[in-house]
């Protein structure tokens, strides 16, 4: 089974969340309509509802990350959920335990939800054919595959600030070919009906087979940026340089980074997005990360609502079930 | 289907009146009226124009304070609780359309909790079935109403009110 059809149940509910791709338009508005909900619980004086009571979660991380586990963190405890956060590269699976055999212990352990994050593409959809049934999994980022709370908590950024997505153009700027954020979030722009997705960045750092994905390739900045509604800016993963990729951090910011200068093709409402860790005079010019167009902070806030809505959606357990 | 015959508007008026006698020991700007989603909004709404009450009108999703989330998820189509002013020491009344098993106002009173701490909270229904679950009773009830095994009530609105009765299994 591929990692679209084993994510939701015979009746189209999601059971895992492992991609954007191949969800449907009403389930992708489903989860930010929810998130719209849990988003208020954030506003109130005690920051907790009771959903996930007596529900336990490990935070499975095999690459380091701090904002999105701890954003899945929060998002687990305003649901009521108990979290483990396990950190694999200081845990058993270093002293020689098998991945399988980690997973078991874990359920031995009466876990409900594993939040997967790994460096090897596809690693939590073989983890999802790997756990007993009632064991939801949620990818948080798997190599250069997918990374689909990231891309949901961007597209429900883009709503809150353009309401509608049927006129949009976005552009996403960088390292498109490493990127399981530009990958999860072409496939829900394009499933949500933007007019237009670019992708703008150096050749070398494209994916050969990019425009099957439905979007439109440049590789000059000032053309990939006119008149577009959104830009979408993705970290510059230092570590590429030192390969034959990328000449230098400097001559990448003089051809890809957002400076004022740039932005003045988009649009004049045109937000600027950014997954974080952000790379100021990298990616970006530092006043422009600062300023009011920039909406990178509130796509870390928006983050804990919608990993509350998939991780309720996610572990919501019907009683047509048997049937599955 | 059958549908039950109410006189709304005389019923309404009735509630209105026994929840000014119940409140009218309490300073006005200390009242706050709570509808919960989605019919109980809709009885609130009349009862709070009824009463000119002065404080505006809470609303009150409880979807995440069900205690059915494991068998029947959450709800489709939630819209967010708003309680617009401060609850800490009103005295809040609370409006159902039908009150059944008082799983549903357990569920509202916990989470009314989760904003501040009321200095009372009083419960108006539309319609009691008369089939708690629970220790709870409403203090103003618009009308008593005892169904056959396999009835379901169902207020339809917001305009007009009606009932529906409807018989499964």
């Amino acid at each position: 089974m591929t990692g679209e059809t084993l994510q939701t149940d015979k009746q189209g509910r999601l059971k895992h969340f492992l991609t954007t791709e191949g969800l449907s338009h009403t389930l992708l508005t489903s989860i930010l309509d929810h998130a719209e909900n849990f988003a208020g619980v954030a506003d109130r004086p005690v920051k907790k509802v009771p959903l996930l009571r007596g529900k336990t979660v490990v935070n499975l991380f095999f690459e380091a990350s701090t904002r999105t586990r701890t954003t899945f963190e929060l998002a687990a405890k305003r649901l009521s959920a108990d979290i483990l956060n396990l950190n694999i590269a200081t845990s058993a699976t270093s002293k020689g335990e098998t991945l399988s055999d980690t997973l078991r212990t874990l359920e031995a352990m009466h876990c409900d939800m594993f939040v997967v994050r790994h460096a090897n593409s596809g690693a939590a959809h073989y983890i999802t054919t790997q756990v007993a049934p009632h064991i939801s999994v949620i990818n948080a980022g798997d190599g250069r595959h997918a990374h689909p709370t990231q891309a949901m908590l961007d597209m429900f950024t883009i709503r809150k600030h353009k309401g509608d997505f049927a006129p949009l153009r976005v552009a996403i700027v960088g390292d498109i070919l490493h990127s399981r954020v530009a990958r999860s979030e072409i496939h829900a722009l394009n499933t949500l009906g933007v007019t237009e997705v670019r992708v703008v960045g150096p050749d070398t750092l494209m994916p050969k087979d990019v425009e099957g994905l439905g979007v439109h390739v440049y590789d000059d900045m000032s053309a990939g940026l006119e008149n577009v509604d959104v830009v979408m800016m993705l970290r510059l993963q230092r570590e590429r340089m030192n390969g034959a990729l990328l000449p230098s951090a400097h001559e990448y910011y003089n051809r890809f980074g957002l400076t004022s200068k740039r932005l003045a093709a988009a649009r004049k409402d045109a937000i600027v997005m950014h997954p974080g860790p952000i790379n100021r005079g990298v990616e970006i010019e530092s006043s422009i990360a600062d300023s009011t167009r920039s909406v990178i902070l509130q796509q870390v806030s928006h983050g804990i609502a919608v990993r509350m809505a998939v991780m309720a959606m996610c572990m919501q357990r019907f009683n047509d079930e048997g049937d599955a | 289907m059958t549908s039950t015959t109410i006189d709304f508007d005389a019923t309404l008026k009735h509630m209105a009146a026994d929840i000014n006698q119940l409140i009218k020991d309490y300073q006005p700007e200390q009242v706050m009226m709570v509808g919960i989603r989605t019919g109980g909004i809709w009885v609130a709404q009349r009862l709070h124009q009824q009463l000119e009450l002065k404080s505006p009108l809470g609303e009150l999703n409880i979807s995440f304070y069900r205690d059915d989330f494991s068998t029947l998820g959450l709800h489709p189509e939630v819209k967010p609780s708003k309680l617009p002013v401060d609850i800490t020491d009103m005295h809040i009344v609370l409006v159902d359309d039908v009150f059944y098993t008082g799983r549903t106002i357990r569920a509202a009173m916990n989470e009314i909790f989760d904003y501040g701490r009321p200095a009372s909270i009083m419960l108006a229904v539309l319609l009691d079935r008369n089939e708690h679950e629970l220790p709870i009773g409403a203090d103003v009830v618009g009308k008593s109403l005892t169904l056959k095994q396999g009835e379901h009530v169902k207020l339809s609105g917001p305009e007009p009110l009606a009932l529906e009765i409807t018989k499964t299994g």
